[in-house]
């Protein structure tokens, strides 16, 4: 059974974890899902369940998993953005929990973009600007 | 007409839980302090109602009158805004209705019901996800849920965990994953046997 009594004792253990690595700098990597009614039609939540689980298992505190509205490309949905510190945003489109995994592990944790996911791929390859 | 219909369904995912979370997103937009959801199966009347009530800025009549347009929006990136529109369809195309009450600086609540045994009825889908979802893109918010069966009640509510962590910011990936499995520990209990 699940309980709050846990939870409390769960978040006490991690929270002199969490605050030795926060002293260590501010370089959060922030990653976004597009959360509007088109992003949700197209399965957006599936995308953010599975980025919520990848960065509670990586157990880094300086990547943030969070949530955005309607980038306006909406046929383009699920949307996921990166943001890295010092670097230009990489959005990445067409996203199911599989890509979203394969993202987190190549782009968030070794800093390498997966080119093929990406709105800058996706509009060359059907030839649009 | 018949045409869009199919393609609408084609595009949605038939889970209630997914029209609630997009529903709830207008409340957390609208600046609400507090949203509480309500969702109730009653097997003896077979109706399933889903209540989202709020404490956001609200509509004046006229915004109300336009809501199932899908071209009434407050968004910029576009023009059109679906979730109401779609949300009433699903609730209409299972034998239900969709009921929305607003007041300008008071708040909004929308209440959808649904036939429990229509074959058309999406079926409510996973509600602890949609929860936490809505917890995760809203920190500020102070939200309820309750889950009412003919088995009992469930109430939980982010005020309680947030004055049992001693925190206002239940964001963190660790939390809301606990959450999750809590809140749909007791959705499970309450459902019994049956598929809701």
């Amino acid at each position: 059974m699940k309980s709050l009594e846990e939870l409390q004792a769960i978040r006490e253990r991690m929270k002199s974890q969490i605050q030795s690595r926060e002293q260590a700098g501010g370089n959060d990597i922030r990653v976004v899902v597009g959360m509007a009614t088109c992003g949700i039609a197209a399965g957006a939540r599936a995308v953010l369940a599975a980025l919520t689980e990848e960065t509670a298992k990586s157990g880094l505190s300086n990547v943030k998993a969070g949530q955005t509205g309607c980038v306006g490309i909406c046929a383009y949905e699920p949307i996921v953005e990166v943001f890295f510190p010092g670097k230009e945003k990489v959005t990445y489109v067409l996203m199911d929990p599989d890509k979203m995994r394969a993202v987190f592990k190549s782009h968030v944790l070794s800093g390498q973009p997966i080119q093929e996911y990406t709105y800058t791929y996706a509009i060359a390859d059907k030839g649009e600007k | 007409m018949t045409a869009r219909r199919i393609f609408v369904y084609n595009v949605w995912v038939t889970e209630l839980s997914l029209h609630i979370l997009d529903i709830a997103n207008n409340s957390t937009r609208a600046l609400a302090k507090t949203v509480t959801l309500e969702v109730t199966a009653d097997f003896v009347r077979d109706v399933l109602t889903v209540a989202i009530t709020d404490d956001g800025h609200g509509m004046d009549e006229e915004l109300l009158k336009r809501l199932s347009d899908p071209f009434a929006t407050t968004r910029t990136t576009r023009r059109v805004g679906m979730g109401i529109p779609l949300y009433r369809m699903a609730a209409e195309n299972s034998g239900g209705s969709l009921q929305i009450e607003s007041k300008l600086g008071k708040g909004t609540r929308v209440t959808a019901t649904f036939k429990i045994s229509h074959i058309d009825r999406p079926p409510l889908g996973d509600m602890a996800e949609t929860v936490i979802t809505m917890i995760g893109g809203a920190p500020e918010t102070d939200f309820t849920f309750i889950y009412r069966t003919d088995a009992g009640a469930y109430e939980f509510c982010t005020k309680a965990v947030k004055d049992a962590l001693g925190e206002d910011d239940l964001s963190d990936v660790t939390v809301l994953l606990y959450l999750k499995d809590l809140i749909d520990e007791n959705v499970k209990n309450l459902n019994g046997g049956n598929h809701i």
